[in-house]
């Protein structure tokens, strides 16, 4: 045996490229909080849609890539946290964006009573059951006719030009009250996007995230060595559900009208967006990234094309899926070895191992 | 005080009886040898310890405290660390990841606090060359390591290890052994399923033989395979 008492071993998990990144990154950032400067209103639109998708993409990811719940119900939460925003405004005089908060915590309550049915079924059930649940919960709100019933409402022009923070914008930028609250709700999505990001990689660097990866690869194994699986899907739920929630009640926030048909559509809501975390690379935080720029792409090229740009969107999903199984991102970091947001600990330093005799062999 | 114990725990699946009123008792830092032939109810009885499976009847005392209504995770926390008989890794993460879950989780202690103790046993189980690389692309020999390994990162008090010695060439047998035998010397409690025997035999102080779900033998590794039932039943199928 080597002897261990002279050097220490240290653990890692920083790489070269994920330091240079974290520059390009802040740079990133900043450029983005300044866009409303030097970019048109169109495109603030277009970004605010594609940060948004970012949200629910990295929610899905969380979800599906890292717990294995594979759920294609995430529409419940946007449709309930937007519907919970409009109650807010509408019948609770709530400014909007004290609304988003208070939305996004009733999507995790609403989560409570929907994990409890949910978490009784495994795989494809559990998959089933979570769009079933969203049904429910949007053929219930198609029932309240303040808010409009099943033809849905807007929110009142008033509600949503007072706000204090849109004057402020106004008086900066020099624009009427509609530019001012379209570059709210940009800065809004960004800050949400970025906030998302950071949180999941916390987490994945954390011990709870070495749990929860344990879990995914292996659940009796992980329970063997002390982890406790169902503990750490719950909690990925709920907080799936509230970042879902949340991103819902924003997006309804721009789009001011409403309906429940609109608010949980499983195409908008969660179709795209699992086709976004596969093609870019399930249970990577690149992937979801990578992913909603192709897709963002695919759909400005494919525009024109009507009814065939769903059928083309998922011709590319199956090739992908089978060629790339672990999408663009993935087959990128397996052919580079890069990752800009590493997760790996790795053990250096420590006595260099010595080949014993007939040492262990592969 | 016994490390563990078991009184008539019982199991069936249908028809199937695969515990059949097992009791007896570990001496703290015993090492103790189970045998039988296939389909006895070995691996059964492993998991019945350590929760996989919920015993129909009986009692297991683990450490004083009776744990036989507790999950696995929990049985975990208390001491009881076990290797697969067909190796579990957790295949994206990297060899020393795989420790260092075992080691947060099953020791309760931050990553820091286990990091140096995870090299440690890497060093001892001869993985420490194979630390970064992920689990899923192991050797079988390896693979059984890393079972070892990852129950000991746990920090148990018991060790349960299902059958670690099967598949390998006689080489890699003899280091696995020496290995197990210098995790007993330093005082761990040990209950190994094998059907190798010589390996098994140069461990353990005492063996205990079970066929269909039953204990019908116990004592030192001499007597018990003398017993003219032990040559009937086990020898005269395994070898």
């Amino acid at each position: 045996m080597t002897d261990l008492t002279l050097t220490r071993w240290k653990v890692e998990t920083r790489t070269k490229a994920s330091s240079a990144f974290a520059i390009v990154a802040a740079l990133i950032i900043l450029l983005a909080l300044a866009a409303p400067l030097y970019l048109s209103r169109s495109v603030l639109q277009d970004l605010f849609f594609i940060l948004t998708l970012l949200v629910l993409a990295q929610n899905w990811n969380l979800l599906a890539g890292y717990a294995g719940l594979v759920s294609v119900g995430q529409q419940a939460f946007v449709g309930f946290g937007a519907y919970a925003m409009f109650a807010l405004v509408i019948l609770g005089g709530f400014d909007p964006l004290a609304a988003i908060l208070l939305a996004g915590i009733a999507s995790a309550l609403l989560a409570i009573p929907t994990a409890f049915f949910l978490f009784r079924l495994q795989g494809a059930y559990f998959a089933i059951g979570s769009w079933v649940i969203a049904e429910v919960v949007r053929l219930a709100l198609a029932q309240w006719k303040m808010l409009g019933g099943g033809t849905g409402t807007s929110l009142p022009r008033e509600a949503t030009r007072d706000m204090p923070a849109l004057k402020l914008i106004g008086e900066l930028f020099g624009v009427k009250s509609s530019g001012a609250g379209d570059i709210l709700t940009y800065w809004l999505a960004l800050l949400l996007a970025i906030a998302t990001i950071g949180l999941v990689y916390r987490l994945l660097r954390s011990k709870q995230g070495l749990g929860l990866a344990a879990v995914r690869d292996n659940q009796e194994a992980a329970r063997s060595v002390g982890v406790d699986a169902r503990r750490m899907k719950t909690l990925v739920y709920l907080a799936a559900a509230f970042g879902t929630g949340l991103c819902g009640a924003l997006i309804y926030v721009q789009k001011a009208r409403i309906s429940p048909d609109a608010a949980f559509s499983v195409i908008d809501w969660t179709a795209y967006v699992i086709f976004i975390v596969v093609i870019g690379g399930i249970g990577t935080i690149e992937g979801p990234i990578v992913g909603v720029i192709v897709f963002y792409i695919l759909q400005n090229l494919l525009a024109d094309y009507g009814s065939w740009y769903l059928l083309i969107l998922g011709l590319i999903g199956i090739v992908i899926m089978l060629f790339a199984p672990r999408g663009l991102w993935g087959l990128f970091a397996e052919r580079t070895g890069i990752q800009l947001f590493p997760v790996r600990r790795r053990l250096i330093g420590g006595p260099v191992p010595v080949a014993k005799k007939g040492g262990p062999h592969g | 005080m016994p490390i563990l114990a078991l009184s008539n725990v019982s199991k069936r699946f249908g028809a199937l009886t695969v515990a059949d009123a097992v009791s007896f008792e570990l001496r703290q830092g015993e090492a103790l040898g189970i045998i039988g032939p296939n389909g006895a109810g070995k691996s059964t009885l492993f998991n019945l310890i350590t929760g996989n499976i919920a015993a129909d009847a009986g009692t297991i005392v683990f450490d004083g405290r009776d744990v036989t209504k507790l999950p696995p995770m929990q049985r975990c926390l208390a001491g009881v660390g076990r290797s697969f008989q067909i190796p579990q890794p957790f295949e994206k993460l990297t060899v020393f990841e795989n420790l260092l879950v075992a080691g947060a989780f099953g020791a309760k202690k931050t990553e820091a606090e286990v990091g140096d103790r995870c090299a440690e046993i890497l060093v001892e189980t001869g993985l420490i060359g194979r630390a970064n690389h992920p689990a899923g692309g192991l050797s079988l020999l390896q693979r059984k390591r890393l079972e070892l390994a990852r129950a000991l990162a746990t920090e148990p008090r018991l060790l349960l290890l299902d059958e670690i010695a099967g598949g390998l060439t006689e080489d890699e047998c003899g280091m696995l052994v020496d290995t197990i035998r210098t995790i007993h010397r330093a005082g761990m409690s040990i209950i190994w399923i094998e059907h190798v025997l010589h390996a098994l035999n140069s461990v353990v102080e005492r063996l205990l033989v079970l066929n269909f779900g039953k204990i019908i033998g116990m004592g030192t590794p001499d007597a018990v395979m003398a017993s003219r039932e032990v040559r009937e039943i086990y020898l005269g199928i395994e070898v």
